[in-house]
């Protein structure tokens, strides 16, 4: 029996010649990774129960993201107990305030992950990276307090449905507004404990950070993992960037899927998911008579430069509605300094935009732009769920870059191809 | 192991920033947390929860964020299990690995009430609503999550596991 492209790497970790769904096997990792929010239960947990260690100083990342720059006192002490702990144990991978960015749009970028890695990590979005041919999953703290101390997991392996990608994306369209559609179409739970596997003849014409965004949200459709083929923009991105040598896994003819899903992608229009599931999915140009509070663009499903890049093309010139408070959170200061060596930084301040340094923010409701009882945000986050950004009788619109820009010019939600 | 105890029923979807918001992350303090468990949904839930309660929830309970202080905070308002259609995956080995037991009946789910009294035999994976007299079944765990649920969470079950390893090495 054939393996799909997760199988091969869930068994070539757990060294074994093949594995089957629904089989529980031990893996090794090759890399851990927590943040702010969960390193701190783990690191607990470590010490609660004489354990602490890290298996390999390499291979244990933390990221402080969510609080960060600490957003009050209790946040303070919760990025120091990391920190204390990076230090103690000398982790060559901690990105503090300076160097940290949101971990999954770090990580990629500072090439810690490549295609064939096994990754874990305790925040739900780690399948980010399945963009890069890796298999990644979310897990909790105690899974990540074990996972750094043993440099082991474990795992059922999961039943795959494959995604069949053709044709391009229309103009103003992107991979955010695919993952909304497809989300739309199977639903919060239409993937759940399974792989995400897209393949055909489309993925050639998706961008890395397309397929980024892709895999970043196949958690809101439940599944443990997404991830796309190797191919030669995958090698191109990791090429002088990724500090382990890629390992290229390919899903076998013969492999089984539960179902083949066709996506046809010139099919997709600019989409929104209303509240609050991200399943809600619409057309942009259905729901223009939705006015908005707030508009964010930022976050690791689009915080990254070709989403700054888009926003700024679509605001240059123009102003925001009076009404929409607009935030700009570029997700690494790599990318930070990238918007504002291109100038975008000042067109975001000239069309009536806040510019922020790298942290979550607002997408959890952090800090940075929480909204009050009866407001609504459009917003390029992954989330829309009962007070996700604030109070419980606040809404949130996810939708793309473009679609979040152009919406924040009109003061309600507008497809860009509109405007 | 059994439990017995009244029920809280709730939808499908239920997902972590509800279970616990995302402004009470930075909470280190375990009953402070607790204090905040399903705030943006059931405002009553603290105040009613008593030791051996129950959750049944529909489909996909869990879902969104990887916290970890989601079962956590369940399990310390006195939750001693969740049954539910199905479950999150993250949230499902997150309640796995902290010693609370969950368990998946799509039957029991949408037959067993608001407020009845219900008690779950763990081996047999026998759910039973004492206030109606039916009964349901679900998959009894598979023997590696049974420890981690007898030995109260992952941690405490690696420690017993290498204890027990010690001790026949050394009993040779
Ligand atoms: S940006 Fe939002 S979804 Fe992404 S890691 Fe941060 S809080 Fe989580």
């Amino acid at each position: 029996m054939g393996m799909t492209m997760t199988q091969k790497i869930l068994a070539a970790h757990a060294g074994l010649e093949e594995v089957t769904p629904g089989q529980l096997i031990e893996a090794r990792i090759d890399l851990a990774l927590a943040n702010d929010v969960t390193a701190p239960m783990a690191i607990r947990a470590l010490r609660d129960n004489g354990l602490d260690r890290v298996f390999d100083k390499s291979k244990v990342c933390l990221v402080l993201d969510h609080f960060a720059p600490n957003k009050d006192i209790k946040s303070a002490e919760q990025c120091k107990l990391c920190r204390d702990f990076a230090n103690a144990h000398d982790l060559e991978l901690f990105f503090d305030v300076g160097a940290m960015g949101i971990e999954h749009a770090l990580l990629p970028e500072q090439g810690l992950v490549t295609a064939g890695d096994l990754v874990v990590g305790a925040d739900s979005h780690t399948c980010t990276y399945g963009a890069l041919g890796a298999f990644s999953t979310g897990v909790g703290s105690t899974d990540i307090a074990a996972a750094m101390a043993t440099g082991r997991s474990w795992f059922r392996v999961p039943e795959a449905i494959r995604f069949e990608l053709s044709g391009e994306l229309q103009p103003w369209v992107s991979g955010k507004d695919v993952i909304l559609w497809i989300i739309g179409k199977i639903g919060v739970d239409g993937a759940l404990y399974k792989s995400m596997e897209f393949s055909g003849t489309g993925v050639a014409s998706l961008s890395m950070d397309d397929r980024l965004t892709i895999c970043n949200m196949a958690i809101e459709a439940g599944a443990k993992n997404g991830i796309f083929p190797v191919d030669g923009a995958t090698c191109t991105y990791l090429n002088g960037r990724a500090i382990r040598p890629a390992v290229e896994f390919c899903a076998d003819p013969d492999a089984a899927y539960e179902q083949v899903i066709e996506v046809d992608l010139g099919a997709i229009p600019p989409t929104v998911a209303m509240p609050h599931l991200p399943e809600n999915a619409r057309p942009a140009s259905e729901l223009t008579s939705v006015e908005l509070d707030q508009c964010v663009i930022g976050s690791c499903t689009n915080g990254r430069i070709s989403d700054m890049r888009i926003a700024a093309q679509v605001l240059t010139g123009k102003r925001v509605h009076p009404r929409v408070r607009t935030i700009v959170i570029p997700a690494t200061q790599d990318i930070y300094l990238q918007c504002v060596r291109e100038g975008l930084v000042e067109t975001f301040i000239e069309a009536g935009a806040v510019v922020s340094t790298p942290t979550c923010g607002p997408c959890l409701g952090g800090h940075m732009g929480i909204l009050a009882a009866g407001e609504r945000a459009i917003a390029t986050t992954n989330r829309n769920f009962v007070g996700r950004m604030g109070h419980p009788e606040s809404e949130v619109y996810l939708a793309s870059p473009a679609v979040a820009a152009a919406s924040a010019i009109a003061g309600h939600i507008v497809d860009p191809q509109n405007v | 192991m059994r439990v017995k105890g009244t029920v809280f029923k709730y939808g499908d979807n239920v997902d972590t920033d509800v279970i616990i918001p995302a402004r009470y992350l930075n909470i280190a303090d375990a009953e402070e947390l607790a204090s905040h468990a399903m705030e943006d949904i059931d405002t009553s839930f603290v105040q009613k929860a008593r030791p051996g309660d129950i959750i049944v929830a529909g489909r996909n309970f869990g879902c969104g964020s990887s916290r970890e202080h989601a079962p956590r905070v369940l399990k310390d308002s006195g939750i001693s299990c969740i049954i539910a259609s199905s479950f999150a995956r993250i949230f499902y080995r997150n309640a796995i690995n902290i010693g609370l037991p969950i368990l998946e009946s799509t039957e029991a789910a949408e037959n067993i009430g608001i407020g009845n009294e219900v008690s779950v035999d763990f081996e047999t994976g026998t759910i039973e609503d004492l206030s109606t007299g039916k009964s349901f079944q679900s998959q009894p765990f598979p023997k590696f999550i049974q420890d981690i649920i007898d030995n109260d969470g992952l941690f405490n079950s690696l420690k017993a596991r290498a204890a027990e390893e010690k001790g026949a090495t050394e009993g040779i």
